[in-house]
């Protein structure tokens, strides 16, 4: 059954992104627009093709790229079964999409904003960037693994100040970390706002800065899920007080529909 | 075509708009999947299991998908009984369908304290006694497993909610289903489901861990249908109490195999995760296939199986 919430949605076209890597499989995957009223830059949807059958009983998360009057664009990368099948999909299928789902990130016109990802966590800052309407006040820093051409840095690249970091030896990372606690800590005097998302390990130093230098931070998580509507508590975290709902600090809230974004001082990784 | 049906219970019936329920733990609280379809048209959606004290719930990992299923260890996650009754139920109180409340004590006591708290509440059609949940370390399981156990347990349940209908989940993880169903029948129940998760592993090659924090969980989702529609089968024949069956159900031809073996209702549980749409789609669509199927009355067609 349609409705605004969960709908079918017919796919346009299917990109494979940095052709050069074949170890590395990354998609842009466009699909009808939805006609959903409102969302914002961070929610996610949960999608399934029927290819999925019975034997892959869970829709997949993918954060939303873009959405604009024609189209909406989600970004993934094949790391299993479910995945793969994505990356199968044919022009002019029908998948089955619910969404958007979860709380997405500040959007504050004139705050000097961060935005910190780590590989994947790039996709919700696509939208971030685009939908921000003081660009100026923007500023990104990319760690990847791939290489850059497999993730959809350029629409991000035409409207902000984007530093990137490849990590392939282990100095890079070290390199990385130094770059995340400098840039978080200039970020302290202009009451500015850190925005990030990426790997668990990424998010808790972003995290661990944030709390140092007492800087304002959301992170988005991605965690397993089965519904993505709250019922399973499959992808729950950790919360460090009694918030939003829940009775007791150190209780666990749903992450789709409690966060992707929680602020950082909220939650333990 | 009347969809209706009743179960006839031994101290209380449960009257359902019709047979489609929604498993524990997979409905949330019926609001999460207001936005997905009309709660009302449902026959009854059963609430995440309750506890007397708040559970934090187990470690995580606590979910993974396997074929044609997923495991779960989630743990009872739940802010207690009394968050329920004053927080939730006064939120979804106003729906016109059944609402059940699924319960979990870790001693007899507990559940007969947990059934004397929801007798009252009057948007309470019926109480599901969880006895079997595979996923904490002390009672459920254990209760599930011992027919003496079982019938302690149902049996404080019905004295401390005389008022409701006593649904008894019931564990596949035994060596004879018929014997626990004949046992908290005789110990008061209204009626029983059939049934709970089997108990399962899954283990990660790469890192050579489980899969889960918890290392087992509960199997559920199309992989299990065959051993609830046996469950069903089985505990239908050998008990008057009403069955409630569950296990793999993802569309109405489904619904109709497990009436077929002598299932009275049903619930939907994993499919829910499939798509938030499908038990609102499996009511929509019973009576067409029931139409196809030439099925006139689900009584009638109730536990009419051949063999």
């Amino acid at each position: 059954m349609d409705n605004q919430h969960s709908t079918r949605l017919k796919v346009l076209d299917l990109v494979p992104f940095g052709q050069a890597d074949p170890l590395h499989h990354f998609y842009a995957l466009r699909l009808a627009r939805p006609a959903w009223t409102q969302w914002e830059p961070g929610q996610f949807i949960m999608i399934r093709p029927d290819s999925f059958g019975l034997e892959i009983p869970w829709g997949r998360p993918l954060g939303i790229c873009q959405l604009n009057q024609r189209h909406l664009i989600c970004f993934f990368q094949v790391v299993g079964r479910g995945t793969q099948k994505l990356a199968e999909l044919k022009i002019g299928e029908e998948v089955t999409v619910w969404g958007p789902l979860g709380h997405g990130f500040n959007i504050e016109d004139d705050t000097q904003t961060l935005l910190l990802a780590g590989g994947m966590g790039i996709v919700p800052f696509v939208g971030y960037v685009y939908s921000h309407p003081k660009p100026w006040n923007l500023t990104m820093l990319f760690g990847h693994r791939a290489p850059l051409d497999c993730y959809p840095v350029d629409t991000i690249k035409e409207r902000i100040a984007l530093d990137t970091l490849r990590e392939t030896v282990p100095g890079d990372l070290d390199n990385l970390i130094f770059n995340l606690e400098e840039r978080i800590h200039d970020l302290a005097d202009q009451n500015g706002l850190v925005l990030a998302c990426g790997p668990r390990p990424f998010l808790k130093t972003v995290q661990n800065f944030a709390l140092k230098f007492n800087v304002r931070a959301q992170l988005s998580l991605e965690n397993r899920m089965a519904c993505g509507v709250g019922a399973c508590l499959g992808c729950v975290t950790q919360t460090t007080e009694k918030w939003p709902e829940a009775e007791h600090a150190d209780s666990y809230v749903q992450v789709c529909t409690k966060g992707p974004v929680f602020w950082a001082h909220q939650i333990t990784l | 075509m009347n969809l209706a049906v009743k179960l006839p219970g031994q101290s209380i019936d449960l009257n359902l708009k019709n047979p489609v329920l929604t498993a524990s733990g997979t409905f949330g609280y019926g609001r999460e999947f207001a936005p997905y379809g009309d709660l009302n048209a449902l026959g009854g959606f059963i609430v995440k299991g309750l506890s007397l004290a708040p559970r934090p719930g187990n470690a995580c990992p606590r979910i993974i998908e396997t074929t044609a299923g997923m495991l779960n260890a989630i743990g009872l996650q739940n802010d207690g009984v009394e968050h329920f009754c004053q927080k939730i139920l006064p939120e979804i109180a106003a729906y016109n369908t059944a609402i059940i409340a699924n319960i979990y004590g870790g001693t007899v006591e507990e559940f007969f304290e947990l059934a004397a708290r929801l007798n009252h509440e009057e948007k309470v059609s019926a109480l599901e006694v969880n006895i079997s949940c595979p996923n904490v370390k002390h009672g459920g399981v254990l209760f599930g497993q011992d027919p003496k156990m079982a019938a302690q347990v149902t049996a404080a349940v019905r004295r401390g909610a005389p008022n409701k209908h006593i649904i008894v989940k019931l564990s596949p993880n035994v060596t004879s289903i018929i014997e626990i169903a004949k046992s908290v029948e005789g110990a008061g129940a209204d009626s029983v489901s059939c049934i709970n998760t089997l108990l399962g592993l899954s283990v990660d090659l790469k890192t050579h861990r489980p899969s889960l924090a918890n290392i087992v969980g509960g199997l559920s989702g199309p992989a299990i249908k065959p051993v609830a529609l046996r469950s069903v089968w089985q505990v239908a024949k050998n008990v008057q109490i009403p069955v409630i069956g569950v296990g793999g159900i993802t569309n109405a031809y489904d619904v109709l195999e497990f009436i077929l073996v002598g299932a009275k209702a049903i619930q939907i549980g994993t499919a829910n995760f499939i798509s938030p749409t499908t038990a609102f789609d499996i009511v929509r669509t019973l009576p067409t296939v029931c139409q196809e199927l030439g099925i006139t009355s689900l009584d009638d067609f109730c536990g009419s199986l051949e063999c």
